[in-house]
């Protein structure tokens, strides 16, 4: 890894490179600061462009993205209340209520900083951890697969909201629309009604701008004229008091680098996860708990630096396994594969410069996040004054453009907005959507594993626990779903982690834009 | 995917509105020309295609815009290019599929519905094991599969895929039950070389440039080449007929075609640009970059080759009970 490094780094500082990776940079800021548009969405978007990039571009642009989003996510959260993403859900009440406070540059100041320094440790264990994990895992065969995408799915049920019967029910929805194209063992067609389009199966852009963008537009809909303006005063120097904040709470920093890696790592739990646990976990241990919740800096601190943390994270699966972090990784991997990278754990065996150059963009990413992100957030207070009766028909269009242009198929509109309606449904109802979207992108492998373990094994299940790593996977998981079925028996709030504190309970979030979705 | 094919689209109309109808025959190519790909992005079909794609643009003067058209397992993009208009215009990869599909009963389509153009490569199939596989050679596997019937798994694509009919082909060969090394289906070579580097499966018999990489860094060994010769870039590996008698060969191949008829003049300049573009530097670094060999034929040898190709992949899929006609 090490001596790849020069080669690495001239990858990366390709003019292409850099134009593409400060280009990517503003196209993060922009959409993550704009309700409604998700970092997943920005990274599909990119998906079309990446065409014409070389793998490293692409790549950059994928991490530039991501990270600016991420950060981006805090400002209309901090000024207006409405998370720009869904990871800045966990703590926006504490952001607004240090803007109402009179102090918004404090409150900005603290979620570029946390998210700057959770963002390098995420990266430090990507790449202390992943090459590691790479060596494990070329003991991973499809048994052992099998047990992790079991893992990954009971995961999300128990964490994805308050109740984990209705985590599980948003589980089984996305598996059965998995389920939908041709059978992945034997090519047989299932659930297509004879619609040719969906031989391939549901296709997962499209349904993935439908599940949260649409439902996104389809719930503020009814409030979209009586909109507040909002009004932004000059701001002051952000980074003033940042410095004394951050230094302060160094446990909850490091508890926060540390949840929010570990989740991002695991697969399907991503940013918006993290932070939620973290923010939970910083609740329970904090001694002012009672300031969660009404400008509470802690907060801030715990689950600013975690949701940047999983980011990078979630590439440890994704590069390692080829298995998604994240919704972003999910697509990251089609983007590698079409860039002739095969993700799985001979990736630094085969591609040692372009890893390389991944590496090094996530650093570069996170140190020039802090100049730029002061910048935005002075911009970003203009842009937000957009009024919402002009905003939303023009995200409705970025969404019918993102998911045409993943296939250029027609019908992946109708799936955008069939799904849109399906998630909006659920979450009028508080079913969570992260599990249905995890089994929409993990149910395929799911199955895949099943089968051709069985057939492997021809047709034993003892031979599912039979070699060590599965055998231990498999305990994992079923003590997953202990816990959750105990937890249903007691019928007491869900917990998560150690951390105790009920999921909803804290503060009941803007509808809907709770833990249970994506970014 | 949007922007080439509506790039092309556009093109394509564009230049089509402007040319007059008599152009069309006297100087080609007059216009853009389309080349399909019945594969997606980045695999190795389209890492060929563009390739000779850009080469063939410089022989031509025109513009030689690629277009995947995925889908059907291959029978959607094949489709595209057999049923273009003759006219020089629509041309394509056309790969070992196709003498493969018409006999499950996926198209009608055979590459008699083609006017071959060249060669592009051959891909030899390979015997792959893991590095610490107790077979040292392919006799070794061979004594005991033959022993032990059904219990050493075989992947490498999906089911009744390619590099299926390979290991069931030289089984079948040697007289032994074609699914005596039952077949776990994978997505491709990469993710069963991968589950063989884990332990999952015995056997990898997938095109040996697909492994070179695992082959390279000693992951996994090659008992056999399917080949009637060695492989130049892999002179160690020894062919199966060396190695245990049997005469089987199998090679997945990627050629250029354009639709049936295309008038002969046409063809033939076609024909000549793809082998000038094949002969250049350009193309054998290109190949050497991914591993490929050099393995480019002109159009009368390329449709003897096909055609005995999909003879031995009939043989094999009846005895596998994967051929419907």
């Amino acid at each position: 890894m090490i001596e790849a490094l020069p080669q690495a780094l001239a990858l990366l500082m390709q003019p292409q490179t850099v134009m593409v990776g400060i280009a990517a940079a503003m196209f993060g800021l922009f959409v993550g600061a704009m309700p409604g548009l998700s970092a997943t969405m920005a990274v599909a978007l990119l998906v079309p462009v990446s065409f014409f990039l070389e793998p490293v571009a692409a790549l950059t642009a994928v991490v530039m993205t991501t990270a600016m989003a991420i950060f981006a996510g805090d400002i209309p959260g901090a000024l207006m209340r409405i998370p720009g993403t869904p990871a800045s859900a966990a703590y926006v009440d504490d952001a607004y209520q240090l803007t109402r406070q009179g102090r918004p540059e404090l409150a900005l100041g603290i979620c570029l900083v946390t998210s700057a320094i959770g963002g390098l440790f995420g990266t430090a264990v990507l790449i202390l951890l992943a090459p590691r994990l790479a060596e494990i895992a070329l003991r991973f065969s499809g048994m052992e697969y099998f047990w992790l995408v079991a893992l990954g799915l009971s995961c999300a049920v128990m964490v994805a909201g308050r109740d984990p019967l209705k985590g599980a029910v948003s589980l089984l929805v996305g598996l059965f629309i998995a389920t939908i194209g041709q059978d992945v063992t034997a090519g047989h067609p299932r659930f297509t009604g004879g619609i040719s389009s969906l031989l391939s199966g549901v296709s997962f852009i499209p349904a993935m701008v439908g599940m949260f963008a649409i439902s996104e537009i389809l719930r503020n809909l009814p409030t979209i004229r009586n909109a507040a303006e909002v009004q932004v005063r000059r701001l002051g120097s952000i980074l003033r008091g940042t410095g004394g904040v951050v230094r302060r709470h160094p446990v909850n920093l490091m508890r926060g680098n540390v949840i929010g890696t570990a989740i991002g790592i695991l697969p399907g739990a991503g940013a918006d996860i993290a932070a939620w646990i973290s923010y939970a976990v910083g609740k329970r241990f904090s001694r002012d708990p009672d300031r969660f919740g009404k400008g509470s800096e802690e907060g801030l601190v715990d689950a600013g630096a975690a949701n940047n943390a999983a980011i990078a994270g979630a590439w440890v699966p994704a590069l390692v396994f080829g298995i998604p972090g994240d919704s972003v990784t999910a697509i990251v991997i089609g983007l590698l594969l079409m860039k002739g990278i095969q993700p799985g754990p001979d990736v630094f065996l085969f591609n040692p410069e372009q890893i390389g150059a991944l590496f090094l963009a996530f650093v570069i990413a996170n140190i020039v996040m802090v100049p730029i992100g002061v910048v935005a957030i002075r911009l970003c207070a203009k842009v937000l004054l957009v009024p919402r009766p002009v905003l939303t028909p023009l995200i409705l269009l970025f969404c019918m453009v993102g998911s045409f242009a993943i296939d250029n198929n027609p019908f992946a509109l109708v799936v955008m907005a069939v799904m849109g309606i399906l998630a909006w449904l659920m979450e009028e109802n508080d079913v969570p959507v992260a599990p249905a979207i995890l089994g929409i992108v993990l149910g395929d492998q799911f199955e895949k594993h099943f089968m051709t373990t069985m057939m492997k094994g021809d047709g034993s299940l003892a031979f599912f626990v039979s070699r060590p790593i599965a055998a231990v996977l498999a305990a994992v998981t079923a003590a997953v779903w202990i816990a959750i079925v105990v937890g249903l028996v007691r019928r007491g709030p869900v917990r998560l982690g150690r951390g105790g504190a009920p999921a909803g309970g804290l503060h009941r979030p803007p509808r809907g834009e709770d833990g249970g979705r994506g970014r | 995917m949007l922007t080439r094919r509506t790039l092309g689209r556009l093109a394509a109309a564009g230049t089509t509105a402007l040319a007059a109808p008599a152009l069309a025959q006297g100087q080609w190519p007059a216009r853009p020309i389309q080349f399909i790909v019945p594969w997606g992005a980045g695999g190795g079909t389209d890492y060929h295609s563009r390739t000779i794609a850009s080469l063939l643009e410089r022989e031509l003067g025109q513009p030689v815009t690629v277009v995947n058209r995925t889908g059907g397992s291959g029978v959607v993009g094949h489709s595209a290019i057999a049923e273009a208009a003759p006219d020089g215009y629509t041309i394509g990869a056309v790969t070992v599929e196709i003498g493969m599909m018409h006999w499950q009963g996926l198209t009608r389509l055979t590459w008699r519905d083609y006017t071959p153009i060249a060669m592009m490569n051959l891909v030899p199939a390979g015997v792959q094991v893991a590095a610490d596989s107790p077979w040292k050679t392919l006799k070794d596997m061979i004594d005991d599969i033959r022993a032990n019937p059904g219990k050493y798994k075989s992947s490498g694509t999906g089911q009744g895929g390619i590099w299926h009919l390979a290991i069931a082909g030289l089984l079948q060969s040697v007289g032994l039950p074609p699914d005596a090394a039952p077949w776990i289906p994978s997505d491709g070579a990469a993710s069963g070389l991968r589950e063989l580097v884990a332990g999952g499966v015995h056997i990898v018999p997938c095109g040996i440039p697909e492994a070179a990489t695992l082959l390279r860094a000693g992951r996994v060994r090659s008992l056999a080449a399917m080949m009637p010769a060695r492989v130049p870039a892999f002179p160690d590996i020894p062919t199966v007929k060396e190695a245990i008698g049997s005469d089987w060969t199998l090679a997945s191949y990627l050629s250029v075609m354009g639709p049936k008829g295309m008038p002969a003049p046409i063809a033939r300049r076609l024909e000549e640009a793809a082998l000038k573009a094949m002969a250049s530097e350009e193309w054998k670094k290109a190949m050497d970059a991914r591993g490929f060999g050099l393995n480019p034929m002109p159009a009368a040898e390329l449709a003897a080759f096909v055609e005995k190709s999909d003879r031995d992949l009939g043989g094999v899929m009846k005895a596998l009970g994967l051929a419907k006609s």
